[in-house]
């Protein structure tokens, strides 16, 4: 099996803190794969480094059958590439309803000239529907998504990101703030995505993450401390001190 | 396709029936057309206002939907009515000067006819070469071209340079002042080509019609003012109206999150930057020719200053408001400033309108802002009995122009 997301030897320091220290490793096209970690492990500039927020001082982050080099694009460029990505905080756009947070996102061209002279045809219209129908949101499309419950906009940002047709998914902490049951709906969701792509889910929480069922990357001081089921990994001597404290 | 547009968007039907029955009303009761019941100079004040309307359309856009806070539009407003006052000022020169030499025994040649004009237009500079800029003065086509061509080109580089660096917020806004303000000082000098600080004057003339009295004139600027504003409030409206509204609305809210949808969101930015900088300048081409002259003070920073105040008051992110805001703000504050406002006699203090008017335009601005977000344009939602979500009042985006939750109608 390919990788689609293949990251060697990265490192990146903010002012002298290493935040990634010669971090490497390998996302299959369809994963689901969560990442654990302490504060500071460097779970989320791990993702601001595939997104192209955060450029590394040394090493390759390539994606593809192509292995097309991630360093060199824009994020809007990375993002038509086919990397999604979802925030931990729901951040939708507010002020607008949830069927045009939809439309935005859906697959199409991106350029200014095209959007301009775009107008939405049936069968767009019929797909948004279709997706707010999967996330749970089918009899929300008119409201503002300022107005949705703060799951609600979970789910509304994971509709957004369907709509783009990622290949790869970077999820930050998506339980971060729910119910039980929006939680069980929310595993059920990734699950299902990860069907016909990769996804990446970053978690702190270990009981969100056995429940994802999947392989597990531990994140420790910017680099891997240890990788393979939940199961696996928690009997990891390194891994019970890094998470128990060295006391 | 059309008529979807202007179904889903009755406020663009109903304003441009307000602006067709404005521009009638005027007409009726103007001095050439009308019952002479409204004044020349009246006349003239109501279509600079309408051009006034349509620049604040821009800022509209620029601010109220993109969350680009630029405090330099006036200075493409400027540019333009340099443009055309070029031509105005060379072709009704060349006027005068064949008619002053056709009294001579022997026909002017062209380069004495040349000559002629550059005494006339740059004796008061101490030159009478014609500078390289006034080139194309002579052709009215060529001219109208520049109008679009100079601040447009001006604001793509201007906007290139800024927005791929991604100065963003209040910087960018003072970037946009230092522009506005070294365009203005330029213009102040005297080698600059354009006069100095004695700008460009006589603009009021028409060249080849002689015959037609400042009555008509005036009201054809109004009926032309009038389309441009009308066109130009249909273009705006169906700029926002798609799914581009729909972007430049998340960018102003949000800007990173679009970049991770995929939009290039500095490319959004410059279109729209420079979008609004030509409508600036079709709105200043057609301003100036009613006021008459043109000078660098026009380009001074507060007036762009302004124009954030009136969309301010008239409420941003609505069409309608900016324009309601411009036309209400501008005419109140010629009313003042042109000291008709009766002073107030306190006994120790006598309020002169002219000296307050600035202090009550900024107290009136922070208290809208503090007060009343969504500005006059609110008053409609009030009447149409729309909500304002009134959860936290936060902002909508965690961007600098971002809306905020007191401006949004659920």
């Amino acid at each position: 099996m390919s990788a689609l997301l293949e990251v060697s030897g990265v490192s990146v320091t903010f002012d002298g803190f290493r935040a990634i220290n010669n971090l490497s490793f390998n996302i299959a096209a369809q994963e689901l794969r969560a990442i654990i970690g302490p504060n500071g492990a460097g779970k989320t500039t791990f993702m601001d480094i595939v997104t192209g927020k955060t450029r590394p001082d040394e090493g390759s982050v390539t994606f593809g059958e192509r292995s097309v080099s991630l360093l060199s694009l824009s994020e809007a460029q990375i993002a038509r590439a086919g990397v999604g990505r979802k925030f931990q905080r729901p951040t939708v756009f507010e002020d607008q309803s949830v069927f045009d947070n939809l439309m935005m996102a859906l697959k199409k061209p991106r350029g200014p000239l095209a959007v301009l002279m775009f107008r939405a045809s049936k069968g767009d219209a019929r797909k948004v529907r279709d997706l707010a129908e999967e996330v749970g949101l089918g009899d929300q499309l008119e409201r503002k998504s300022g107005e949705l419950s703060h799951g609600q906009k979970q789910w509304l940002e994971i509709g957004m990101l369907l709509a783009q047709e990622p290949r790869l998914l970077l999820v930050d902490e998506p339980a971060a703030g729910m119910t039980l049951a929006e939680r069980e709906h929310t595993t059920a969701l990734l699950v299902e995505m990860a069907k016909t792509r990769a996804v990446v889910v970053v978690e702190h929480d270990m009981d969100f993450v056995r429940r994802l069922d999947c392989k597990v990357t531990v994140l420790h001081e910017g680099s891997v401390l240890a990788e393979g089921t939940l199961d696996h990994v928690t009997k990891n001597p390194s891994v019970i001190e890094v998470y128990l404290g060295r006391g | 396709m059309t008529q979807g547009f202007l179904a889903k968007n009755p406020s663009v039907l109903i304003f441009l029936a307000a602006l067709a029955l404005f521009t009638l009303a005027v007409t009726l009761l103007s001095h050439a057309y009308g019952v002479s019941f409204l004044s020349t100079s009246f006349v003239k004040t109501l279509g600079k206002t309408l051009c006034l309307c349509l620049i604040a359309l821009a800022m509209d856009l620029v601010w109220g939907y993109a969350g680009i806070l630029s405090l330099g539009h006036f200075a493409f407003f400027g540019l333009g009515g340099y443009m055309i006052g070029m031509w105005l000022m060379y072709a009704r020169t060349e006027e005068i000067v064949v008619q002053a030499l056709s009294g001579a025994p022997l026909p002017p040649t062209p380069e004495e006819i040349v000559s002629g004009i550059g005494t006339q237009i740059f004796g008061v500079v101490g030159g009478s070469e014609i500078p390289w800029v006034w080139s194309f003065a002579h052709s009215l086509p060529l001219q109208l071209m520049l109008v679009v061509l100079v601040p447009g080109l001006l604001a793509l580089a201007f906007g290139w340079l800024a927005f791929r660096s991604r100065v963003t917020g209040v910087y960018l806004s003072i970037l946009t002042q230092a522009m506005t303000l070294a365009l203005a000082l330029y213009l102040f000098q005297n080698d600059s080509g354009l006069r100095g600080n004695n700008g460009l004057s006589g603009l009021q003339n028409m060249p080849g019609q002689g015959a037609v009295t400042q009555d008509q004139l005036s009201v054809w600027f109004l009926w032309a003012s009038a389309l441009a504003l009308g066109l130009g409030y249909l273009l705006c409206a169906w700029v926002v109206s798609g799914k581009f509204g729909s972007v430049i609305r998340a960018i102003r809210d949000d800007e990173q999150r679009v970049r991770f949808l995929g939009y290039s969101v500095e490319s959004y930015k410059l279109a729209v930057f420079t979008l609004t900088a030509i409508i600036a300048a079709i709105a200043g081409a057609l301003y100036y020719p009613q006021a008459g002259i043109i000078n660098p003070a026009e380009l001074a920073p507060i007036a762009s200053i302004y124009l954030a105040v009136w969309v301010a008051i008239g409420g941003r992110g609505r069409l309608y408001g900016a324009v309601i805001g411009a036309a209400f703000v501008s005419l109140l504050s010629s009313w003042f400033t042109g000291g008709r406002a009766p002073s107030i006699n306190l006994g120790f203090y006598t309020v002169n309108w002219v000296d307050w008017w600035l202090i009550l335009l900024g107290l009136a601005f922070v208290l809208v802002t503090l007060f009343a977000p969504q500005g006059i344009g609110g008053l409609f939602d009030l009447w149409q009995g729309a909500k304002h979500p009134k959860r936290r009042g936060a902002p909508l985006g965690p961007d600098d122009g971002s809306f905020q939750e007191k401006e949004a109608v659920e």
